[in-house]
């Protein structure tokens, strides 16, 4: 439950900003800066002829395929070296060295690679979002507390039954934690890669619309629904913390 | 009268402790923690083993329970040397171990195997009950009380059949009035099933409350400084004179003056 008195300050300062831009704006007579109803005067006109919900939906197919196939990948990578010493050994030292490379660097690499498309767009997802999961996911299998490896021996359960009701289920608050962090880097990501590669998508949105007749309205447009929508994404993921079956990491 | 607690091979004991020896390398050095420790315990024993802090009381339950590997010595459980946990003998911590993503029922059915799902369930039920927990079966170790996590983690041990119930300070973590309530609770189930219990302890009165036999460990390098027979029947009336009389030898064993305390 979120009482009015808890958003009331946010809100405040969210139109606080708006009114100085809109003064500003009046004040600097600017031609190419748009007033905040020029941005929805322009977002209404992308909803009138169809092009918004087109490109929403482009950034986000190619951030659902790209982050899910990183979960697919990163959660049993990371449990595995989480709990087999000799390949955490192995590759910890090679994932550290690839982590710092941002998903930028990827991008002419993709391209040769995969070309323009959505498969280059989905590969800078997969790369940026991969390895803070796997990270996430072997920090927790390091984490999980003794006792509870030592209770799973002394009942002598099978080595399916001590990944399936111990391992498992200790991780999986960390692995939530990793997919949190995967998602928002990958819907960070996912304008980067397209204000490059792409025809479609709000990051082709908002390039385009400066390129084509400096639409500035568009632009900032684009930029609020990215970020309600990365809002919106987060959220979803915060309501993973709530299952029944992590609830023990948060409750106190 | 103390007396000293021979190795005796020729009894058939549950739990045989002989001459074990463990030292931890430390930044100080060498550190010897227990130096040729042997004792016996036999089947439906209930042995207490109380010693100074830091005498290395959970270091010599982890080896006896499998956990860790001497240095010197053998521990055989029944005639066999022991050199991994097993779920003969559970071991019930301070810390305690009760998995907080699984509820109760779940933590009751986890050490069950080769049973179909429904014999778990009536099992996990019956051990509910038996530790009181009936009414909480679905509910996560979060949602309850420290007493009753506690209670859980007994009837997780339960459910299995072990032979041996390796207590380590398990109810220290609770409140006098808790901790006096679940001992009652562990001699009530200790009438109805036969389990051989090792409990290790700082607490004279509990030793003298549960056990039938009270180890005292010197400090380090611990020995085992002399062993006590608690010859009182249950239930067992702790401000009686005798009773009072044993837990002031052991408290003379320990160097505590019973008198100031």
């Amino acid at each position: 439950m979120i009482g009015a008195k808890r958003i009331l300050p946010a809100i405040a300062v969210i139109a606080l900003i708006v009114g100085a831009w809109w003064a500003i704006v009046i004040v600097t007579h600017s031609v190419v800066f748009p007033t905040p109803w020029q941005v929805v005067t322009g977002t209404v006109e992308l909803i009138r002829d169809g092009t918004l919900w087109q490109h929403i939906g482009a950034s986000l197919f190619r951030v659902g395929t790209g982050f899910g196939l990183a979960v697919i990948v990163a959660v049993p990578l990371g449990l595995w070296m989480g709990w087999v010493k000799g390949a955490y050994l192995t590759l910890n030292p090679l994932f550290q060295m690839l982590r710092p490379i941002s998903p930028i660097a990827w991008i002419p690499i993709a391209i040769l690679w995969f070309g323009v498309g959505d498969m280059s767009p989905i590969f800078l997802i997969f790369i940026s979002s991969v390895f803070p999961m796997v990270v996430q996911t072997v920090a927790g299998v390091h984490t999980i507390e003794k006792r509870y490896l030592r209770a799973a021996a002394n009942f002598g359960v099978s080595r399916s039954t001590l990944f399936r009701q111990v391992v498992i289920p200790a991780v999986l608050p960390q692995i939530i934690v990793g997919m949190r962090i995967g998602l928002g880097v990958a819907w960070l990501v996912v304008v980067a890669a397209e204000m490059i590669a792409l025809r479609s998508g709000l990051g082709y949105l908002i390039i385009d619309s400066r390129n084509a007749g400096n639409r500035y309205d568009l632009v900032v447009a684009g930029m609020i629904i990215i970020g309600l929508i990365g809002l919106l994404l987060d959220g979803l993921m915060r309501l993973l913390e709530g299952l029944k079956v992590v609830r023990w990491r948060y409750a106190h | 009268m103390p007396t000293r607690d021979m190795p005796n091979r020729d009894v058939a004991s549950r739990i045989s402790v002989d001459g074990i020896g463990k030292s931890f390398t430390t930044e100080q050095g060498t550190l010897h923690v227990l130096d040729r420790i042997s004792f016996e315990v036999a089947d439906g024993d209930i042995v207490a083993i109380v010693g100074p802090s830091g005498c290395g009381k959970s270091t010599l339950m982890n080896i006896v329970a499998g956990f860790d590997r001497p240095d010197r010595g053998v521990v055989r459980i029944d005639g066999v040397a022991q050199s991994k946990p097993s779920s003969r003998g559970i071991l019930i911590s301070q810390a305690g171990s009760v998995f907080p993503w699984l509820t109760v029922q779940q933590n009751l059915m986890f050490g069950l195997s080769g049973h179909d799902h429904g014999d778990k369930q009536r099992l996990a039920d019956h051990y509910a009950e038996m530790v009181g927990l009936k009414g909480f079966e679905s509910r996560y170790p979060h949602e309850l009380s420290g007493g009753m996590l506690k209670r859980a983690e007994l009837a997780r041990a339960l459910v299995v059949k072990p032979e041996i119930l390796y207590m380590d300070e398990p109810f220290s973590a609770l409140d006098a009035l808790l901790h006096l309530r679940m001992r009652n609770e562990l001699l009530r189930i200790l009438e109805q099933e036969r389990h051989t219990v090792l409990l290790i302890t700082h607490d004279v009165e509990e030793a003298i409350h549960v056990a039938n036999r009270v180890i005292v460990l010197s400090s380090r390098p611990t020995t085992i400084q002399a062993s006590f027979e608690v010859p009182f029947a249950h239930p067992r009336k702790l401000s009686s004179a005798p009773v009072q009389e044993l837990r002031a030898a052991i408290l003379r064993e320990l160097g505590v003056d019973s008198y100031s305390t």
